[in-house]
């Protein structure tokens, strides 16, 4: 059981890495976005390339920030009876969530996203604007961003199981994002 | 009610109860969808290929300009409740409006309004506004219960005024612009401020005693002092809603750009109060990150389940149990109203958006009802969904900041009235449409609007007209087919 609390705090670094990135991302995006703006009516100067990185960015924001999120307990849930259920029952909720919901969803996510991404990058594909950018690369990000959520997942299941068995003290409070 | 089969009902009754076991809503939703999907693969209702299209479904969401507005703006928010902005607006019309009585509630709605018309997020008002008027209501003897209410309705003003993240949100899933969303607003943001005064001015009539005016001890700035106070929030306000706003109206800018724009001038006004920092700005991001993947999410599981629900005939099955509703078009309206004001009880509006709206869309274009004025009216509506007690936002951040001595209890029954008030002005906007509509048939602003829209897009293409396209397949790259 130590060995696996072990890999679900290594897991929960990486999945922080990622999420660093996705935050980085924000500010750079926004950046972007605005000078971009600035620049066309100020200098007339603007470009499809500018236009696509942002978006871009933007799929790189939710996708790898997600699976952080999952580590903080972020994704937003309807509490009207998890919110009184005590700390045990939540617990449960959340194994059975995992096995039920969480790891089908994400696995076939992964399992569909990868050859979609793969046939584009052997293609080559390139965005269909003048100027444009790249677009396989982010393509790829989507079963980036589901794999690791599977593994934030696992970590995330280790440390429930866990507290079940009395292993270790985890408290499933939840508390719904401030929007 | 079984014309369509059951498997429509049946993941309608799903919904229900995958969602309320608690397990986060966009797994659940879209494990709901998955299990649906494999179901009808084996009933026969679609091939194997059907659910291969999901990832270029999930692509139209990463690829989408509009969506991008959503960090963009929550970024802004953070940072202008950082940046001292509000502080400045609440002080200078508080010690203005300080002397009449309901003046300091007056002051609130007012500073809620302006706020409202330069973000898009409800936690920033609330909170800016909250920290500074409760010590002095409490201070002064104003009836916490109205204190407290005035605070978390003014609060969600901004929900309603442009340039509002629900009314993004709402535009991109009805796949209407923003642009005329946002002019189709105005005319319910400013019934609205005038139905919140008129039940202050009401109140300071018939019970003066729950709203006093300040006593002049209180009013500490007079003359040179409360003009540099106030000019120190009002001018940043008019740059910052110009910059937003002005651009939108103006063709300028798409609202993405807009919200990215704000977010600059907000870091510039943090620079110029001094509250700058790096420590400030990498926050903000962070934060904007975590919500941003949060209702992202959702919209991804809520576009799993979309599919295979409307691959299961659900869409023609809601659309004929909506047509079974008695008084045509207005029976639909109470309907749809008293529906979405009882599920936003225990839904986020984010949830609301991404999962009910597209089932109402096919039956309201049946009904032949403006998409524009349906969904400003559905905004309004959704705007009580942060006033519920006991799960409503912007009660819950008032519980956050208000200090102990205001009980619960307080600030849940303080919430009423004003819920009364803005179910008025839904019901005004269904009685007199034109609230909305006469503001947006105006033809000089509409036209000039449209035509730098179209000059504009000569040079980007794609950047006003995406919303539309997301459910039919991914932007702006044909999906690689899948043998």
């Amino acid at each position: 059981m130590q060995a696996l609390l072990s890999l679900a705090s290594g897991i929960d670094r990486v999945s922080r890495f990622f999420g660093i990135i996705a935050a980085a991302l924000v500010a750079v995006s926004c950046s972007i976005s605005a000078l971009n703006a600035l620049s066309r009516y100020a200098l007339d100067v603007s470009s499809n390339a500018f236009l696509e990185i942002q978006w871009q960015m933007f799929a790189g924001i939710f996708l790898l920030g997600s699976a952080h999120v999952l580590k903080l307990n972020e994704h937003v849930r309807v509490d009207l009876f998890y919110g009184s259920a005590s700390a045990r029952t939540k617990l449960w909720i959340d194994v059975f969530g995992f096995l039920a919901f969480f790891f089908p969803v994400c696995l076939m996510m992964v399992y569909l996203s990868i050859p979609w991404a793969l046939t584009s990058m052997y293609e080559g594909e390139t965005s269909a604007n003048a100027g444009g950018l790249l677009v396989w690369p982010v393509k790829l990000i989507l079963p980036l961003g589901f794999s690791l959520l599977v593994m934030q997942g696992g970590a995330e299941l280790i440390r429930r199981v866990a507290a079940l068995m009395g292993v270790i003290e985890f408290d499933p409070a939840y508390e719904k994002p401030v929007q | 009610m079984l014309e369509y089969g059951l498997l429509a009902p049946a993941m309608f009754g799903g919904l229900i109860v995958f969602l309320l076991v608690g397990f986060p809503v966009a797994f659940s939703l879209a494990a709901l969808g998955l299990a649906f999907g494999f179901v009808a693969i084996e009933v026969g209702y679609f091939g194997v290929p059907f659910l291969q299209a999901i990832p270029a479904r999930v692509f139209g969401i990463m690829s989408n300009d509009l969506l991008l507005s959503i960090p963009f703006f929550t970024f802004m928010g953070v940072i202008l409740e950082k940046s001292g902005l509000a502080e400045d607006l609440m002080e200078g019309f508080g010690q203005l409006f300080g002397s009449v009585p309901g003046g300091l509630a007056y002051a609130v709605i007012f500073v809620g309004a302006i706020l409202g018309a330069i973000t898009g997020t409800v936690a920033a008002s609330v909170i800016a506004i909250g920290m500074i008027s409760i010590p002095v209501m409490m201070k002064y003897g104003y009836d916490m219960r109205i204190g407290t209410g005035v605070i978390a309705a003014s609060g969600t003003i901004t929900q309603v005024i442009p340039p509002s993240l629900v009314l993004i949100v709402l535009a991109f899933q009805l796949g209407v612009p923003v642009g005329d969303m946002y002019i189709g607003a105005i005319g319910p943001s400013i019934a609205q401020v005038l139905l919140f005064a008129g039940f202050i001015l009401l109140v300071s009539i018939f019970r003066p005693h729950m709203v006093p005016a300040l006593p002049p001890e209180a009013r500490t700035l007079s003359g040179r002092e409360l003009a540099s106070k106030l000019a120190w929030g009002m001018v940043p306000s008019l740059v910052l809603i110009f910059l937003v706003l002005g651009t939108i109206f103006m063709g300028l800018a798409t609202p993405t750009e807009a919200g990215a724009m704000g977010a600059v001038g907000a870091v510039l006004l943090a620079l110029a109060h001094g509250r700058f920092s790096w420590r400030m700005v990498w926050q903000a991001s962070d934060g904007t990150m975590r919500i941003s993947a949060m209702v992202i999410f959702i919209l991804v599981g809520a576009t799993v389940f979309s599919l295979v629900f409307q691959g299961v005939n659900g869409g023609k099955w809601i659309e004929h149990m909506l047509e079974g509703i008695p008084g045509g078009r207005v029976g639909f309206l109470i309907f749809i109203n008293i529906f979405i004001f009882f599920i936003a009880f225990f839904l986020d509006f984010f949830e609301i958006v991404f999962i009910i709206i597209p089932l109402l869309i096919p039956t309201a274009v049946a009904l032949d009802i403006d998409l524009v004025w349906l969904g400003v009216l559905i905004c309004v509506n959704m705007q009580t969904a942060f006033m519920h007690p006991p799960f409503g936002f912007a009660l819950f951040y008032l519980r956050g900041i208000a200090p102990p001595e205001i009980k619960s209890r307080d600030i849940y029954l303080g919430a009423i009235p004003w819920i009364i008030l803005q179910l008025i002005l839904v019901a005004l906007i269904i009685t007199f449409p034109g609230i909305v509509d006469s503001f947006l048939t105006d033809p000089v602003l509409l036209d000039d609007a449209a035509v730098t829209l179209q000059l504009d897009a000569l040079s980007m293409p794609e950047l006003d007209m995406p919303a539309l396209d997301l459910d039919l397949g991914p932007l702006p790259t044909p999906p690689p087919t899948n043998p």
